[in-house]
């Protein structure tokens, strides 16, 4: 019984990709969580495949694996945590409303969110 | 997906013994599996109703839960439907409902950098797909002999070759676990009656701190 190793290898691009498009494409930052879980199964499946391809004594393939599974489940523990505390602060989980940092802020003036005292100190940095 | 094709099929034509088009019942049940799992992904990106895109991200993750048991990894295959498809899901839904997404249609569900992210998406999709299957088109695994991810040989080689990293991610777990209450715990001062120190719920994120 054989498979050939761009089966596992082209699904796990192309999941990839899909988790791109979805960090990329999507305003819910809980969306985004999933589609990053999405780009990190990649890996895993990857990770297996080559594993299993290479028969290596150590397996490091597969503990790898089982480490990237924990550190996903403490990065989605900490993602929520933040997007929760955004969500108290701000009454909003978009992505694209959260825009203090942001480098133009003529673009969009936004409302009621944002802090009104932010925008001369950003004009400054924009003309020196 | 037309460049795939051909090196798939040129790929067939060199491959002696096992082609492409003679595919075993192992890659005939893998690649059914590959396009449910990349249908539920594609729905689970592009659905407007948030609590359908968690569900559907079920169904993704116990796709690849299948895909690791037909490369013999059994043990990451029930390790990903106990942690992905038992408790991450769970704590996205948590994460929806304590956000209080909309059930139902939002229509605001994607940014406005949509086309922009489908062409970076398509095109990463097209060069690794080129460059994957142009590397690998001859190669086989052989899925022969012992299971190579069973509970035996994984808890072997984890507990004698993988000791300290498995160690050092329980540490990791640990800090996650704190820096998690110490983000969602509220502040002293917004409530002074209710003696959050003592609370032993606190880690769970409550819905009285989205008021």
């Amino acid at each position: 019984m054989h498979l050939h190793l761009a089966y596992p290898a082209v699904l796990a691009a192309l999941l990839f990709c899909v988790g791109v498009y979805g960090v990329l494409a999507r305003r819910n930052a809980i969306l985004v969580l999933m589609s990053v879980e999405l780009m990190l199964n990649a890996v895993n499946l990857n990770l297996v495949a080559f594993d299993v391809w290479l028969r290596d004594s150590l397996h490091a393939g597969q503990a790898l694996t089982l480490f990237t599974i924990a550190i996903a489940a403490a990065e989605i523990g900490i993602g929520l945590a933040i997007v929760l505390a955004v969500y108290r602060n701000r009454g909003s989980s978009a992505v694209d409303e959260l825009r203090d940092t942001a480098e133009s802020a003529a673009e969009e003036p936004d409302p009621a969110q944002e802090p009104r005292q932010a925008k001369p100190s950003q004009k400054a940095e924009a003309t020196a | 997906m037309s460049p795939a094709a051909a090196t798939a099929a040129t790929a067939a034509a060199t491959a002696e013994s096992h082609g492409f088009l003679s595919p075993t019942g192992v890659e005939i049940a893998f690649l059914l599996v590959g396009l449910v799992t990349l249908g539920a992904a594609v729905i689970t990106v592009t659905t407007r109703q948030l609590v359908h895109a968690a569900l559907w991200l079920v169904v993704a993750l116990g796709g690849l839960a299948v895909e690791y048991l037909l490369l013999t990894a059994e043990f990451i295959a029930w390790v990903q439907v106990l942690i992905y498809v038992g408790s991450v899901v769970v704590l996205l839904l948590f994460g929806l409902m304590l956000t209080k997404a909309p059930i139902g249609r939002s229509p605001d569900a994607d940014s406005r950098n949509r086309p922009v992210a489908l062409a970076v998406a398509l095109l990463a999709a097209a060069a690794l797909v080129w460059v994957v299957v142009d590397a690998f088109r001859t190669t086989v695994i052989d899925l022969d002999g012992a299971a190579q991810g069973s509970t035996d040989v994984t808890g072997s080689i984890l507990f004698r070759h993988w000791v300290l990293p498995f160690e050092a991610l329980s540490v990791l777990l640990l800090a996650a676990l704190i820096g998690a209450i110490v983000l969602s715990r509220k502040k002293a001062a917004e409530d002074t009656t209710a003696s959050p120190a003592t609370d032993p719920h606190e880690d769970a994120p409550t819905p009285e701190g989205d008021r």
